[in-house]
């Protein structure tokens, strides 16, 4: 019997019957869109996260105070810091590690904003002139944060650009004067819009000198420090340095220092595990559509048992008999497995088209083993119900009973 | 040529154990035409499936053409089936959603004969039996008479040396039969062995010879012209072919 052969016959059999063959394959077209569907959005939140790191300039490695047992893990946020990560170490490890360009330090706080009678709380970055480049921001007017030393505030302001537009709408915010707590403090630039990134919205951000934040928060400690590299350092190296540096100016390792490439490392793969967890459980609906397509196999097979009985009554053999009901199970998830590629790619594309910000793809491996599994499980499946008709009985096949 | 020697088959439902073969042992010769007459339950069908390799004897030896085929494994005995057999059943058994001239290249597929010489056999083959013009006619768009006609363009399209019917105009209405059976007379002049299952006298009367079973054994054997009706054919004594005893008659005597 040839393959040709073999497949006309079990298309044959599979059209015979399209509605009941129409809906044992439902399944596996839900199973797959499921399949495709979260492995997209998985992927896309791992695009999603590390174009946001991109953005954030890549060589960059970061000092956090306290310590963080976990290795390559996420750089501590605010608050709570043990112990001191101060000005004076940023100063060190600018001048002491020749591949740091500037290590910028960064203070946190939020404070109550206000202009005239208008007046908000808004998150207060104390920083210095080179977080700039190092992020990449865009002044809408004016100018960024002066260059000076490190340890001396000015009452001076940057504004994110929504902000602004909240303090001063359309009226021309530089040169005047806005409170900041109980601080004054003149506006001498604006940025331009930019949006999230990361969960923190740079527009909101009020911009100040970092030795103002400090006092103005009443810290001695930053937040963190941010050690700007130069092109083609090696990050493994100045850090192993940072640590050299800062354990013997603190007598421990009271710091975490990370290099973004770590933090996006290990994002990543914890979004690719979760992932592949999710796409797990999402293919457990393919194994349920598997049964399905079993059940509907079996019914065939009883329906067909006088069918079956000829088959073998003009001679064809028990190999090719399992062959034909296997290929017809492998049909049915196969088109189901296809379908569900083609309605799960309109349906991520639909999602794409309602939330553009963030770009859903489904990866290719996925789309691989979509098509092998839903192949598969009509294989699997198959199997028992084929293996049936091949050790039919002909004479009572043949009877129908 | 066929040869059985004291076949039983037994089958078991439940608590009783029914005998449908006991001890039966027959020879047929090439291109011999034989009916096997007897009422329901006589074990003819179960004798007629065991020449046909779809059921095995549970004691006994069977020869075809020389070849012991009650050794043989599954995967042979379908080669025997596809080479040497060709099936006529009184239900047709045609494949509802192929059409006619499907139905007959079926046997060739799994002989694995390529798709032109497979059309053109069974193209030949339903000429054969006066149905070139129904090739592409689902069987359901078929008379009883032209379904059966298909089935036996199918059963010869492998040219196989024996051709067994079981009641093959036993859904048939008269004029339909009668052609049914003038094609099986024509395929055993060309040289076929033709076996015919039927309890029909008038079907039986066809063939050279009939062998008349009972109760899981061979009553007699009479010429297919002594047939004249059923009753005269059970009757001890009454009926003619009393000079050819069975086997097991003969055994019991």
């Amino acid at each position: 019997m040839s393959l040709r052969d073999l497949f006309a016959f079990a298309l044959a059999a599979v059209l015979q019957n399209r509605r009941r063959s129409a809906l044992s394959l439902l399944g596996v077209v839900i199973g797959v869109i499921a399949v495709l569907s979260l492995t997209a959005i998985g992927e896309g939140a791992l695009r999603y996260v590390t174009n946001q790191f991109a953005s954030l300039g890549s060589s960059i490695v970061s000092v956090t105070p306290g310590r963080n047992e976990t290795t390559g893990g996420l750089p501590q946020g605010g608050g709570g810091a043990p112990n001191d990560l101060t000005l004076r170490d940023a100063v060190v490890l600018e001048r002491r590690i020749p591949a740091v360009r500037s290590a910028i330090p960064v203070s946190i706080s939020t404070e109550a904003v206000s202009f005239r009678e208008r007046a908000r709380r808004a998150p207060i970055a104390g920083t210095t002139a080179d977080f700039e480049r190092l992020q990449q921001l865009e002044l809408a007017m004016g100018r960024f944060l002066p260059e000076s030393e490190v340890d001396r505030g000015a009452s001076v302001v940057v504004l994110g650009h929504a902000l602004a537009r909240e303090l001063f709408d359309e009226a021309n915010p530089l040169g005047a004067t806005i409170r900041i707590g109980s601080w004054r403090m003149r506006v001498i630039g604006v940025l331009q819009a930019r949006g999230q990134q990361l969960g923190i919205d740079v527009d909101e951000v009020a911009f100040i000198p970092v030795a103002s934040g400090m006092r103005m928060a009443n810290k001695r400690s930053v937040h963190r420090i941010m050690l700007d590299l130069w092109p083609r350092s090696d990050q493994s190296e100045v850090i192993a340095r940072v640590k050299e540096l800062l354990i013997e100016r603190h007598d421990e390792e009271d710091f975490t220092c990370v290099s973004q490439d770590a933090v996006v490392e290990s994002l990543s793969s914890i979004l690719g595990i979760l992932t592949l967890v999710v796409a797990g459980i999402a293919s457990v609906s393919l194994a349920v559509a598997g049964i399905g397509i079993m059940n509907v196999m079996l019914v065939s097979v009883s329906e067909r048992r006088a069918e079956v009985g000829l088959l073998k009554a003009v001679g064809a053999n028990p190999r090719q008999i399992l062959a034909i009901f296997l290929l017809e199970a492998a049909l049915l998830s196969s088109a189901g497995g296809l379908l569900g590629l083609v309605v799960g790619t309109v349906l991520v594309h639909l999602g794409n088209l309602s939330y553009p910000a963030v770009e859903i793809v489904p990866p290719v491996w996925a789309v691989g083993a979509v098509l092998a599994l839903s192949l598969g499980t009509g294989i699997v499946f198959g199997v028992l119900p084929a293996w049936r008709a091949a050790r039919l009985d002909p004479v009572a096949a043949l009877q129908g009973n | 040529m066929i040869r059985v020697e004291d076949l039983w088959r037994t089958y078991v439902m439940g608590d009783t154990e029914l005998h449908a073969l006991r001890g039966v042992s027959e020879t047929i010769g090439d291109g011999e035409y034989v009916a096997i007459i007897g009422p329901s339950g006589s074990g003819k069908s179960t004798l007629l499936n065991v020449l046909g390799c779809l059921d095995s004897p549970d004691r006994g030896r069977y020869s075809l053409a020389g070849e012991d085929v009650a050794g043989l494994d599954e995967d042979a005995l379908a080669e025997t089936r596809l080479r040497r057999i060709g099936f006529i059943f009184q239900s047709f058994h045609l494949v509802p959603r192929l059409s006619a001239l499907q139905n007959v290249e079926m046997p060739m597929i799994f002989a694995g004969i390529p798709p032109a010489e497979r059309r053109a056999r069974a193209k030949a083959s339903l000429d054969a039996v006066g149905l070139s013009d129904r090739e592409s006619h689902r069987p359901n768009e078929l008379s009883g008479g032209q379904k059966q006609r298909v089935a036996i363009a199918r059963a010869t399209v492998m040219d196989p040396g024996v051709l067994l019917c079981d009641e093959p105009t036993g859904n048939l209405d008269s004029r339909s039969g009668a052609q049914v059976l003038d094609l099986l007379a024509e395929l055993h002049e060309g040289g076929r062995t033709v076996i015919v299952v039927t309890h029909d006298p008038s079907v039986a009367r066809r063939a050279d010879r009939v062998v008349v079973m009972r109760d899981g054994g061979i009553l007699k054997r009479v010429p297919g012209r002594d047939v004249v009706d059923l009753g005269s054919l059970f009757e001890p004594g009454a009926a003619p072919g009393e000079d050819a005893p069975s086997v097991e008659e003969a055994r019991e005597a």
